[in-house]
């Protein structure tokens, strides 16, 4: 039996060697994607386009103008005349949000002044930090103005694992398994629908091969592939974009030992759904994308609806998310993350198995 | 008393609605060609990777010397050689690495898979491609290649689904003169085939139609058991010929062959001269009585059970 595995790998690897562009498809397209993600991918917003009415034009208006003009996170595009060249400004995109300081701002301001913002919600997130910041702006500058006098709460904010409040710290480690994922799923799946189609895999089958030899033969490399991916892309992150790595490499090693398997049987899963390359690819693309988006890698899980919560259950890029965000900024252990460790445990048994097992229907 | 290689019994095996072959039986000897002939969509693929192991039967039995390839394919298939129409071949491998990982699968000794793989590489005229990549071989090479993998592990019943199909001829002479040898050092071969000329290579025929076996015989058997005779007429215009011919009495059918007609008669002594006369008037020609080949015989029995 161990001949039989050996042969499979020795011919799995003199192939990979033979194909001058493997290195090359295999690495290449994470790094470039992980500095993409790296610098695009980040939801902190500045230099919001800003056009401002004043129809106050008091001292108290200017005060406020100028406490936006201070911060590099509005750009004040327009001075407006009238209402309507504000109405323009959103329509046309030149201005993301609109404030308008109506007249009698400053006497109202002791007994409560009301201040206008319209805001472009096409891009919603992108409204709804910026209306954050302005409303800091907005409380520090009425702080101001009641003086001493007044009472006011003021919070001292101090967050935890990521001090800076760095997005890129939240997303280079979710990167990692995202990239890890898509890449070896795709690549199981591809590497046994092909030999289907080149009519290599039935010869293989009259030999007296068993099936889990073969699966062993063909996984093998793609998992040590998978860890590559893992090693290269942390590597990457930790030393040019500076995340920071607390925990402990093993626990790390573990989660992504359990969700290559699992990730391998997902793939092996595709292909025996396939009997051509193309719709290995279709499948691949119906799957990976869902797998993507139900993870908790950009949108929060708990903001999903229950029915779709359900599916991020059996997602094991869910578990090995938490996995690698635990590992990379809380540094906490085994005694933390057993229950996702089990999870994926599970995840890659199921996925496997019932990848075994459609593999031998799939000769037929 | 002749050993039985292969015994198969009351084969069976449907895709969904369609049959694809039914009730199938027959018995190969040690050393026998044995072969199955039939157009396109007989059945002759799915009967042969049922005998491969590859596709499960939904009835009947396969004995292969003596190991029941249902119950025991693993060791059934140790001594068994398989070439699917297009054999799988590792185009990013070479013609050397491709016979290692096929004698490896089968576990060949080390010793013996060199001298082995010169003996096959040297018949099949493939010895000084050894380092050549077999994404660069052409088609008949790669075919040649293909039983050279087939054959590393000395199997002892050799199973060929239409193996010359798209070969040239120099290299189909190759591939059967490896055939023949295999036969006197005592391998068993299935073979399938849409080529008459080829069938008639074969110790042993099985012709199918449909799914199932209508004749087993030698071929030589077959030609004899042909209901009728062969006359075979020369002429300036065999398609206008047939149409003359066709409707005749006495006449139970016609095939073109290029540039003469076989025509299968009830009795060749009182419808040659009847023919005569028909086809004196259409210029030059030539008649006379012809050796049946494998193919009006395959014709002419097809024809035969319509009719009944």
């Amino acid at each position: 039996m161990l001949e039989r595995l050996a042969v499979m790998l020795m011919k799995e690897f003199l192939e990979l060697k033979r194909d001058r562009w493997a290195m090359f498809r295999l690495i290449v397209p994470l790094i470039v994607q992980m500095l993409v993600f790296g610098y695009a991918a980040t939801f902190t917003v500045h230099h919001v386009a800003t056009s401002v009415l004043d129809l106050d034009r008091s001292q108290a208006s200017r005060s406020l103008i100028s406490h936006f003009v201070a911060t590099s996170r509005f750009d004040i595009v327009d001075y407006a005349q009238k209402q309507s060249e504000i109405t323009h400004d959103i329509d046309t995109g030149r201005a993301t949000i609109a404030i308008v300081i109506h007249a009698g701002f400053s006497r109202m301001l002791d007994k409560g002044a009301a201040l206008q913002v319209i805001v472009d919600g096409t891009n919603s997130n992108t409204a709804l930090i910026a209306l954050g910041y302005l409303s800091q702006i907005v409380s520090g500058f009425s702080l101001e103005q009641s003086g001493a006098s007044g009472i006011g709460i003021s919070l001292q904010a101090r967050p935890w694992f990521n001090e800076g409040l760095d997005d890129r710290w939240f997303f280079i480690p979710g990167v990692i398994g995202t990239l890890t994922l898509l890449q070896v799923v795709s690549l199981t799946a591809f590497a046994i629908v092909r030999e289907r189609e080149v009519g290599t895999l039935e010869q293989i089958m009259v030999s007296p091969i068993r099936p889990f030899e073969f699966i062993l033969g063909k996984t093998v490399p793609f998992f040590l592939i998978g860890l590559g991916d893992i090693l290269l892309v942390s590597a990457f992150g930790i030393l040019w974009f500076h995340v920071s790595f607390m925990g402990n490499p093993w626990v790390m090693l573990a989660g992504a030992s359990l969700f290559l398997l699992a990730a391998l049987g997902i793939g092996l899963l595709l292909s025996t759904f396939s009997r051509t390359q193309q719709q290995a690819f279709s499948l691949n693309f119906f799957f990976v994308n869902p797998l993507f988006i139900l993870s908790g890698f950009a949108f929060p899980i708990a903001a999903m609806p229950e029915f779709l919560r359900w599916f991020t259950y059996i997602n094991p890029l869910r578990y090995f998310l938490i996995v690698l965000r635990a590992v990379f900024l809380k540094g906490v252990g085994f005694t933390v993350l057993w229950p996702e460790l089990s999870a994926l445990a599970l995840l890659a048994f199921v996925a496997l198995s019932l990848s075994v097992l459609r593999f031998r229907k799939s000769l037929d | 008393m002749m050993e039985n290689a292969i015994l198969v019994s009351h084969l069976g095996k449907s895709f969904g609605e369609v049959k694809a072959v039914r009730d199938i039986s027959f018995s190969v000897t040690r050393g026998e060609i044995f072969g199955l002939v039939g157009p396109d969509g007989a059945g002759k693929t799915t009967i042969m990777r049922m005998l491969a192991g590859v596709l499960q039967p939904d009835e009947g039995e396969i004995d292969l010397d003596g190991l029941d390839m249902l119950k025991d394919a693993e060791n059934a298939k140790l001594h068994l050689s398989y070439m699917p129409q297009r054999f799988g071949l590792y185009e990013d491998l070479t013609v050397s690495e491709n016979i290692f990982f096929y004698g490896e699968l089968f576990s060949v000794p080390r010793a013996e898979r060199i001298s082995r793989s010169r003996e096959l590489l040297e018949a099949a005229g493939l010895l000084p491609f050894g380092k050549r990549l077999a994404g660069q071989l052409s088609g008949g090479m790669k075919q040649k290649l293909g039983l050279v993998c087939a054959l590393i592990h000395t199997p002892r019943v050799l199973l060929l689904d239409e193996p010359t199909t798209g070969v040239d001829p120099v290299s189909r002479r190759d591939f059967w003169a490896i055939l023949y040898n295999l036969r006197e050092s005592g391998v068993t071969i299935v073979l399938s085939t849409a080529y008459m000329d080829e069938a008639e290579r074969c110790s042993r025929l099985a012709l199918l139609h449909e799914g199932k076996i209508r004749h087993c015989d030698t071929p030589s058997r077959l030609k004899e058991s042909m209901p009728g005779a062969l006359i075979s007429i020369f002429s300036g215009n065999p398609r206008k010929t047939r149409e003359v011919v066709s409707n005749q009495p006495g006449v139970l059918g016609v095939l073109l062959m290029g540039d003469r007609i076989h025509v299968r008669v009830d009795d060749a002594a009182t419808r040659i001269p009847e023919l005569e006369k028909l086809v004196s008037g259409q210029g030059e020609f030539e008649i006379r009585i012809a050796e049946p080949g494998i193919e009006d015989v395959f014709v002419a029995l097809l024809d035969e059970r319509e009719e009944a």
